[in-house]
């Protein structure tokens, strides 16, 4: 049996009296494109927190590679692209390259400088997501989607088993945010990098992962993607509390566990 | 100048002094405005200011200090200022930019009652507000060249983690930076530096000096080395032609160089604006 990269184990977290997420449990293994969904407010976020070992769950246990998450210190194995990147500042003077590199420093490591093979790696994950004719030029000069492209690169320069989405195409319109996504499947398919994305469309990212977690403060549910297809919209609408209304782009999907 | 220079030991003080400052204010300063952060320097630099006025009081009160360096005490004032706004942009999580004003209000403050305490400094303090170019002693040299050392093994050392930290806070503490300890090291840097180029830009104006070089070098430069590249060539162009002016008129230095500075900027910006690129950075432009 596969070693879990993740696995949350009755995980309880408040902040202050409020309860924000209650008895969360998830295993995700290698190779496996979980989608996690929720309305907004129903922990997402939290959870990716406490996966990332920002936030220290009140109750429960969780393990990143087989090992609890207060001993793992390579955490260059996790890749992470947060929501805020659609709101950096887009005059900042860097290149794609720098910014692409930086996703290098913590496994570099302290008073190290960056080497030849550094920028190597670099350019490769600029590859890796057809952006490396961009290299020279500045971040702040290319559009919404290039620059998510750009900050899957740094994440992905380190060479991580798992990346850990969080919102990525807010603000990237639809075309681009289209063909974001295929570049993720291909990711998980081409290269078997484990993927937790954390998303508002529905439709698209159930229709892209393997797996679907739907959050709202407790998990509602946890599984392979046709036993989420069974699933009818009141149930969704049930746990998201307003009416919601599924409709899938892809048809004949197979993948299950 | 150039002959006075090799004669007069007060003039090469202050001009190597200026040249070590022309080179770490602007470094330094370059990851406090991509951060958002500028008038830190502004807070810290009248936090110097109680720190001088307080040792120059003290001085009239205390024979200790009656020997003393002021500019010792302006940068231990300075250091903790840096500390304090550091524990307050913790306190303030989601007002941060407050801590600047509550740090800058304290300096004017208690730098107001020293002064008054004191019945004024005369011309004491006008260079320590605007600089002077006989002010800066051979101890003051050392100073500034002890503190360049350490910027510059600071910046080589730790340059990955500070870009990685400016760019991107969030994504530096969840790939594990321990930024922490990174930023309070430069914010106590940035004090001590501030608290020392004092003596030669002037309290009010060494915030000038860490920010102006940067704001018309992030103009131009399309990448991070470029920007720093570019705000050490501003900073040095600006202390070297500033002092020249200050020595020839007799004037303060720091108002020569910062003037310089402005000029640099406004260079920049109509050099940009003739050659046709835009000011503001082309945001959202679909390639």
């Amino acid at each position: 049996m596969q070693e879990s990269l993740v696995k949350l184990t009755d995980v309880t977290f408040n902040y202050g009296n409020s309860s924000v997420l209650k008895d969360i449990t998830l295993s995700v293994k290698p190779g496996e494109f979980w989608a996690l969904i929720g309305p907004n407010g129903s922990g997402k976020s939290t959870l990716i927190k406490i996966l990332l070992g920002l936030l220290k769950p009140n109750k429960g246990s969780v393990e990143l590679f087989g090992e609890p998450i207060s001993s793992v210190s390579h955490k260059e194995r996790i890749g992470y692209v947060s929501q805020k990147s659609n709101s950096f500042n887009s005059g900042f003077p860097a290149t794609v390259l720098e910014v692409v590199r930086s996703g290098l420093t913590k496994k570099t490591g302290l008073l190290k400088r960056f080497s030849k093979a550094d920028t190597e790696a670099a350019m490769n994950a600029l590859l890796e997501v057809d952006m490396r004719e961009f290299a020279d030029r500045n971040i702040g000069e290319l559009s919404g989607g290039q620059q998510q492209r750009v900050f899957i690169a740094r994440a992905l320069a380190a060479k991580p088993e798992l990346l850990i989405m969080d919102e990525p195409t807010v603000g990237v319109d639809q075309q681009n945010s289209a063909s974001f996504y295929s570049m993720l499947e291909k990711l998980n398919r081409d290269n078997g990098i484990a993927i937790i994305l954390v998303s508002h469309e529905i439709d698209l990212v159930t229709d892209l992962a393997s797996h679907v977690a739907c959050l709202n403060r407790t998990m509602h549910f946890h599984g392979g993607r046709r036993d989420f297809a069974k699933l009818n919209d009141n149930d969704l609408s049930r746990w998201y509390g307003h009416s919601v209304r599924l409709v899938h782009q892809k048809e004949g999907d197979t993948s299950n566990d | 100048m150039i002959d006075a220079l090799f004669t007069y030991e007060f003039l090469q003080n202050a001009f190597f002094s200026g040249l070590i400052i022309g080179v770490i204010a602007p470094m330094l300063g370059l990851f406090i405005v991509v951060r958002r952060l500028a008038l830190i320097a502004d807070a810290l630099s009248h936090v110097s200011l109680a720190g001088i006025a307080g040792s120059l009081y003290l001085s009239q009160q205390v024979l200790f200090f009656a020997g003393l360096n002021p500019i010792y005490l302006g940068m231990a004032a300075a250091v903790g200022g840096s500390l304090l706004i550091e524990r307050l942009r913790r306190v303030y999580r989601n007002f941060e930019e407050l801590a600047i004003p509550i740090i800058l209000s304290a300096g004017i403050g208690f730098g107001a009652i020293f002064i008054s305490l004191a019945k004024g400094f005369g011309a004491d303090l006008v260079g320590y507000l605007f600089g002077s170019v006989s002010a800066v002693s051979r101890q003051d040299l050392l100073v500034v060249s002890i503190l360049a050392v350490g910027v510059f093994a600071f910046i080589y050392l730790f340059y990955k983690e500070l870009f990685t930290l400016s760019f991107d806070a969030d994504y530096s503490q969840a790939s594990g930076i321990k930024g922490r300890w990174i930023q309070m090291f430069f914010m106590v840097l940035t004090a001590l530096v501030i608290g020392a180029s004092m003596r030669i830009v002037g309290i009010l104006l060494v915030s000038s000096l860490m920010t102006l070089p940067v704001a018309a070098a992030i103009q131009v430069a399309k990448s991070f080395k470029s920007a720093m590249l570019l705000s050490i060539l501003f900073g040095e162009v600006s202390v070297v032609t500033g002092l020249f002016a200050a020595y020839h008129l007799d004037i303060a230095p720091g108002g020569t160089i910062v003037v310089t500075a402005i000029v640099i900027l406004l260079l920049v910006l109509m050099g940009k604006r003739l050659t046709g690129q835009s000011t503001v950075r082309r945001k959202g432009e679909v390639l």
